[in-house]
């Protein structure tokens, strides 16, 4: 591989640098909380947990462009990179949630 | 014009001996009968005179008994215990039989605010109790304002005993609105989805559809049936009585699978390397729910619930409801049990633009169905679902069923299959708890959130009732409490609306707990705000029937399922993806459920938007319910 095309495929990878307060609300208003929860924590009925699921910009932006899945596409038209990076920053931002340990009613 | 009436001498005496002699005199449902009839004056009513003036000889006011008297004898032998309704005047002479011939006894009068919330708690009662309750509603609008609710019950296939008021003869009718209320064929608007319905011209006709509805009904796939009460029929005086007679109420056998058929699925499922159970209206009763256990344990077969009926035990290990796509992909026998959509469970579906579909299951899967679906089928409403492809066909009711098959399983099991069988049980068993497990992971996230999350929500409901004797009776979108909370009875959980009407959740839940109050169970829902504000007048029906009820709002001030669809249109038009709130969305002003429900003489808290307040106002609700009140908490949630 050349030197060449690694920095493009690097370049490629990286993302725009996110607002994770923007990409918060960003998350809200164009629908993602409806079927992923307010917190990202996601639901068994609608769709995945993306709190603490890591995956990366590439896959995440290539996911929400063409979704292979029930999920609706939002294409570059509607979302753009810009705001698909806050998004991402959004989700990277948010806290591990409590030990399941440390919460009794959980423990039952 | 017809000319107005007069009686005979000799007619009068007659009548006025009906009215002293009371249920022993009638004018029999015969010919002469009917010429027997008193014919009213034609007066207005209006007319102050006829008010106060002293009537004359020849009118007959009064009978010590009527038509509608004998209907409640008939209602009796049907051993329903209530019957809800919204007044109307089109059966007022079977109302005021009820309450005063009956004594409000079996039936007793439960005074709804809306015809579909009388249907609605007659759908949830029935679940709860096995048994058909009563409902009457008014002629014409009425029985429209019922028919999304019979709806419902029918495709969840539910048995309720419909009694419709109607006016036939049109020279009886009152001027005005008892036009506007009467109609050729009362029963055509909901035909479409009742099992069965009869229009009777004599009491003792009557007495006779009555029976047989009741029998129509209860028979699997039980449905609602219908029956029109004329008015005339009702208000009549009743002569000679002795002449009418209740029939007996007689039971049918639910059909059993065919015995070959059986043999045949259950040497399929002994020799299945990786058998699926699926269930969804399986079980009819708490018996349903164990002959499921014994066939699973025989097999050691996973169960898929689809949560139509309580038909498996949450914690069983071979419960793998949260597996399902895994274990059909994989399966090489498939077992449907009264399945909604057996199409719709092996076959995955893409809602997108181009709308596409593929099987799931592995080439040469076997499919094996009972349903008693198949034995009865109707044309416009297209609740049947796409045709599905199945091996082994049973025409039968599942829970009539499984017992033979469980035999006929344990006839063939050899001592490799019993060993191969243990070696499943241990794998779904590690499977099963590895889910119980993930679920608690999952509920933490968002734990503290608000609005409150719906793992949070129901974990702390869980928290106050799992020492109790609980029935959930909500028909929640959320699938939190099959993940977190232990459902091992019969009653604790009674499945969804069927037709996916909104409107059913709440009153489904009043009428479960009234069917629960004499068990002394704590009856718990969880109330979905949309669903709520279709007839929140059925809240004023729990205090005023003293029905104990703990409701917590889901309260996520939305019809969320309409936001979601809303969003994928937007974004499938690649425009305006901001707006989906709009039309979708119940804020601006919010909806504040506990001055809602105070007003109708609940005990009420909230809006509770922090999750720490949760616990203690779940207390302080649930020791109203124990005083006998229902109590309401609006939650503001999550979404889903």
């Amino acid at each position: 591989m050349s030197a060449f095309l690694l920095i493009l495929i690097l370049f490629a990878q990286t993302p725009p640098r996110g607002n994770a307060e923007t990409g918060r609300t960003l998350f809200m208003k164009i629908g993602c909380y409806q079927c992923h929860g307010r917190e990202a924590q996601g639901s068994t009925a609608t769709g995945p947990r993306l709190n603490q699921n890591p995956i990366t910009y590439t896959r995440f932006v290539s996911y929400i462009r063409k979704p292979s899945g029930e999920m609706p596409p939002y294409t570059a038209k509607v979302v753009s990179e810009q705001q698909a990076a806050d998004i991402f920053a959004f989700l990277q931002s948010l806290p591990k949630p409590p030990a399941v340990e440390s919460i009794p009613l959980l423990r039952q | 014009m017809s000319k107005p009436r007069k009686f005979s001498s000799t007619r009068r005496k007659f009548l006025k001996g009906a009215a002293v002699a009371g249920a022993a005199t009638i004018a029999p449902p015969t010919e002469a009968g009917l010429k027997a009839r008193p014919v009213p004056r034609i007066a207005p009513l209006q007319d102050a005179r006829a008010e106060t003036t002293t009537p004359a000889e020849v009118d007959v006011l009064t009978s010590d008994h009527c038509g509608s008297d004998f209907m409640v004898d008939v209602l009796r032998s049907l051993d329903l215990d209530y019957v809800c309704a919204n007044p109307g005047s089109s059966f007022r002479a079977l109302h005021e039989s009820i309450i005063n011939y009956g004594g409000n006894q079996k039936p007793e009068f439960i005074t709804c605010c809306h015809e579909e919330s009388s249907v609605g708690m007659a759908h949830g009662y029935s679940k709860i109790e096995g048994k058909p309750l009563g409902v009457l509603a008014h002629g014409t609008v009425g029985l429209q304002h019922a028919a999304m609710a019979i709806y419902n019950a029918y495709c969840d296939r539910v048995p309720i005993f419909i009694v419709v008021g109607n006016t036939i003869d049109a020279t009886m009718r009152r001027p005005g609105v008892e036009w506007m209320h009467s109609v050729q064929d009362a029963a055509s608007i909901v035909r479409d989805f009742v099992k069965w319905d009869d229009t009777p011209i004599s009491l003792q006709h009557f007495a006779e559809s009555a029976a047989r509805a009741f029998k129509v009904t209860m028979t699997p796939p039980m449905e609602p049936v219908l029956i029109v009460a004329d008015s005339e029929l009702q208000e009549r005086p009743l002569a000679e009585k002795d002449k009418l007679r209740v029939q007996r109420v007689t039971r049918t056998s639910p059909p059993q699978g065919d015995s070959g058929a059986v043999a045949e699925a259950a040497k399929l499922l002994v020799a299945a390397q990786s058998p699926v159970i699926i269930a969804d209206r399986a079980a009819r009763t708490a018996a349903g729910m164990k002959y499921l256990v014994d066939l699973a344990d025989i097999l050691q077969a996973p169960v898929i619930d689809q949560g139509g009926r309580m038909n498996f035990p949450s914690h069983h290990p071979l419960n793998q409801s949260s597996r399902g796509r895994a274990l059909i992909a994989d399966a090489d026998v498939i077992l449907g049990l009264e399945l909604t959509d057996f199409w719709g469970s092996v076959n995955a579906y893409r809602d997108q633009l181009e709308r596409s579909s593929r099987r799931i299951t592995k080439a040469g899967a076997k499919l094996i169905s009972i349903t008693a679906g198949d034995l009865y089928i109707k044309s416009n409403y297209q609740d049947f679902e796409r045709y599905p492809e199945i091996d082994i066909a049973m025409a039968a009711d599942a829970e009539a069923t499984l017992p033979a098959l469980t035999e006929a399983v344990k006839r063939l099991v050899t001592a490799d299959r019993k060993n191969a069988f243990q070696a499943r049980g241990t794998k779904l068993a590690a499977a099963h708890q590895t889910t119980l497990d993930q679920a608690r992971v999952d509920a933490t996230y968002g734990w503290d959130a608000s609005p409150i999350s719906t793992a949070r929500l129901f974990a702390e409901v869980w928290a106050q009732i799992k020492n109790e004797d609980w029935s959930l009776v909500s028909s929640s979108q959320s699938n939190w409490p099959a993940r977190l909370w232990k459902f091992d009875r019969y009653y604790q959980h009674i499945g969804g609306s069927g037709g996916a009407g909104v409107g059913y959740g709440a009153p489904a839940a009043v009428g479960a707990a009234l069917a629960n109050k004499k068990y002394g169970r704590l009856t718990v829902n969880v109330q979905n705000d949309g669903d709520l504000m279709y007839a929140p007048g059925v809240l004023w029906t729990t205090a005023h029937h003293r029905i104990p009820l703990l409701s917590v709002m889901h309260n996520n001030r939305a019809y969320h399922q309409e936001v979601m669809h809303l969003q994928r249109m937007a974004n499938r038009h690649n425009r305006g993806i901001e707006r989906a709130a709009i039309g979708t969305t119940i804020e601006d002003p919010n909806i504040d459920y506990s001055k809602l429900a105070q007003s109708m003489g609940l005990y009420a808290e909230g809006p509770i938007t922090d999750p720490k307040e949760l616990g203690p106002a779940l207390k302080r609700a649930i020791a109203a319910v124990k005083r006998g009140e229902p109590a309401l908490l609006d939650v503001v949630t999550q979404p889903r």
